[in-house]
């Protein structure tokens, strides 16, 4: 076949390594502005199997960068139209549209059925559920994302590599960083990473060169300034996903944040860099005595912030459990997080800590 | 000792410039990162990482480059 000609005389691919892209199932999660390059490219060195899943749908503002789409897609929705772009580019392929949203619900299924995923997403909430449906499935993620001229690039969960987690181990909260529709983006620019997404992807599947597993690429369109950081493996954060991998379906989006902060102080003490906050009133007994322990009464707390050790964390404690849990919400109301409440009270914590001496 | 202290992404927009280099005589990046947020304070509410000799790192990690890197998650596409 002429088609991919110019691949089967590369001797690093040949007709096996063309085999390989045919038999290949890939699935492109979001055909916004990095999906359309890397469905293109795909689509073109004739990946056989390609899912596509967006619920969105083309907007006249898509265009300067959403590379699939043309003024007759506007309106339809983007899965279904770049399917039928992607069919014209190339007919001897099998391309499914799942014209809807991904949901903790619906990926681990969806995932099961293809060898490689894909994020091409614009939201932290959804990236975090991708990473973690790979680890319960078991599948490499290429990752890729952007912010106005600068992007980011790497391969997670490829044969026991590190995960998104292990890179960015706390999701930032809803809103917190801003997206390409709220605050611009060059064009170009979800080009040259999808593009990049696109080579990882060929690569993973033809066997050749080095996968960009264990690093984080950055890219700087401005001044054509690449930094490759090295990111190790957590299998603590790992662990986690693992671990509740049988609630994963359970999940809401809007739930997906709230960490479980309460813990007992004979978890707490076995760590290191932890603050300890007692927020009862001064008058309080029986005063808890130990090198490190901030006292600030919950009716201070907010007055007091700048005595909150940032990147420490934080293990808060009262009389009872109960004003420590206020105390968790207040600081994170102020962007304070790592911030736990000590379940004990103070009598039953100086009983602890002098049976463990 | 000097620190060059290089900012990805959002965080140049925090901190009104790409890269500085800063005077520094504590031991570890969390102490450095508590200095900067004293400068900068609305780097407190940012969430980033940080990455010395080339890779990424926890904050309770022990100062040894004089060039850290921070970086926030982007989560556009």
């Amino acid at each position: 076949m002429d088609r991919y000609n110019r691949h089967i005389i590369l001797s690093e691919i040949g007709q096996t390594g063309q085999d390989k892209l045919s038999k290949a199932k890939v699935l492109v999660v979001g055909a916004g502005g990095l999906g359309c390059p890397v469905l293109q490219y795909l689509a073109a060195a004739g990946v056989g199997t390609i899912g596509i899943i967006d619920f969105d749908i083309v907007e006249e503002s898509n265009l300067q960068r959403q590379i699939l789409f043309g003024t007759s897609s506007l309106g339809q929705n983007k899965a279904d139209a770049a399917k039928s772009r992607l069919q014209d580019l190339n007919n001897t392929i099998n391309i499914k549209a799942y014209a809807e949203m991904l949901t903790f619900q619906n990926a681990v299924d969806l995932f099961n059925q293809y060898d490689i995923i894909v994020d091409g997403t614009d939201n932290f909430e959804t990236r975090y559920l991708i990473n973690d449906a790979c680890a319960i499935t078991g599948k490499p993620l290429v990752f890729g994302a952007i912010y106005k001229f600068q992007g980011q690039v790497s391969v997670f969960n490829y044969e026991n590599g590190p995960t998104y987690r292990c890179a960015f181990p706390n999701k930032p909260k809803k809103d917190d960083v801003p997206n390409c529709s709220e605050i611009g983006v060059l064009g170009v620019l979800p080009g040259i990473i999808g593009t990049l997404q696109a080579n990882e992807v060929l690569k993973i599947i033809l066997g050749i060169g080095s996968v960009l597993s264990g690093k984080l690429l950055c890219y700087d369109a401005l001044s054509n300034q690449t930094t490759s950081l090295n990111v190790k493996k957590n299998d603590a954060e790992i662990q986690k996903v693992l671990l509740d991998k049988n609630n994963f379906k359970k999940q809401q989006f809007e739930t997906f944040c709230k960490v479980n902060s309460e813990v007992s102080i004979k978890d707490i003490l076995n760590k290191e860099n932890v603050q300890f906050i007692d927020v009862r009133e001064l008058y309080e007994q029986p005063k808890v005595e130990g090198v490190g322990i901030k006292q600030i009464p919950l009716s201070e707390l907010e007055n007091h912030l700048d005595k909150i050790r940032l990147y420490k964390e934080k293990a808060i404690f009262c009389q009872s459990g109960i004003r420590s849990k206020q105390a968790v919400s207040v600081l994170e109301q102020h962007n304070i997080f790592n911030c736990y409440s000590i379940k004990e009270g103070a009598s039953e914590i100086i009983e602890f800590l002098n049976n463990s001496h | 000792m000097k620190v060059k202290i290089k900012y990805f992404g959002m965080l140049s927009e925090v901190t009104n410039c790409e890269e500085e280099t800063i005077d520094f005589s504590e031991s570890h990046i969390s102490e450095l990162l508590e200095k900067l947020c004293i400068k900068y304070p609305n780097l407190r509410n940012k969430d980033f990482q940080v990455a010395q000799n080339q890779e990424l790192v926890s904050f309770d990690t022990e100062l040894s480059s004089n060039e850290l890197v921070l970086l926030p998650p982007f989560s556009g596409g």
